[in-house]
């Protein structure tokens, strides 16, 4: 089994099984911070497949967008507690 | 020998992620979701990480990725407590069974205040001493 192989038919589909089962989560989360949690985690998989993938491939320059990736996943994250934090205030 | 490294360092990074998501669906509370969360996939992400850097051996690939790997690491942490903070006061509940709850009687929801005393302990100790006042007026 090359290396190729192995990402290709192990490393990526339980990242995958991982996927959908946080997309679950996200579809029926019972608060929206939950939904949140499973936002974030889901950009932060994004980054594995991108990492993953750029070894299938042979592509290094992929690891630019993984970057870009994790400041908006922070970014977000930020945006989505101030704005419930300011929900709440009347 | 370096196919091997990968194989091992994206194997685990893939199965530290996989048990990140089952944790985030089988946890009952918003915030062991995130204390699980956090943790394992911060790991898997900077294992899977490192597998490329294991592959490709170039120095600016490695200064990228290990770029990559600080901010993470940085900011993972800071969004975690900025969540947990923001449901807490929004009023998401804890789980039954959890022991501890520190902040308990100490955030006021009305004003949306955070004391290191006790809320309603507060209330009480200036009503008395309005009652005291009122009994024995001041010269």
């Amino acid at each position: 089994m090359t290396l190729h192989e192995f990402i290709f038919y192990i490393v990526i589909p339980i990242l995958s099984i991982s996927m959908l089962l946080i997309l679950w989560r996200f579809l029926k989360g019972p608060s929206i911070v939950d939904r949140i949690i499973a936002l974030d985690l889901i950009i932060t998989i994004g980054i594995g497949f991108i990492a993953g993938y750029s070894i299938l491939t042979n592509r290094p320059s992929f690891l630019d967008v993984a970057m870009i990736l994790a400041l908006i996943a922070f970014l977000g994250t930020v945006a989505f507690s101030y704005y419930i934090q300011k929900r709440n205030k009347k | 020998m370096t196919d091997i490294f990968v194989a091992i360092f994206s194997l685990s990074g893939a199965i530290f992620i996989l048990f990140a998501s089952i944790g985030l669906i089988r946890m009952p509370d918003a915030y062991l979701r995130i204390s699980v969360t956090t943790k394992a996939a911060t790991l898997g992400i900077g294992l899977l990480l490192l597998a490329a850097t294991i592959h490709f051996q170039d120095f600016s690939i490695t200064t990228r990725v290990f770029a990559i790997i600080l901010f993470i690491l940085l900011t993972a942490p800071i969004s975690a407590h900025l969540i947990g903070r923001a449901s807490y006061f929004s009023g998401v509940k804890l789980w039954k069974h959890s022991i501890m709850n520190d902040l308990e009687g100490k955030y006021d929801k009305v004003t949306q205040e955070l004391k290191s005393e006790d809320v309603e302990e507060l209330k009480k100790r200036k009503k008395k001493e309005k009652e005291l006042i009122k009994k024995k007026p001041l010269k």
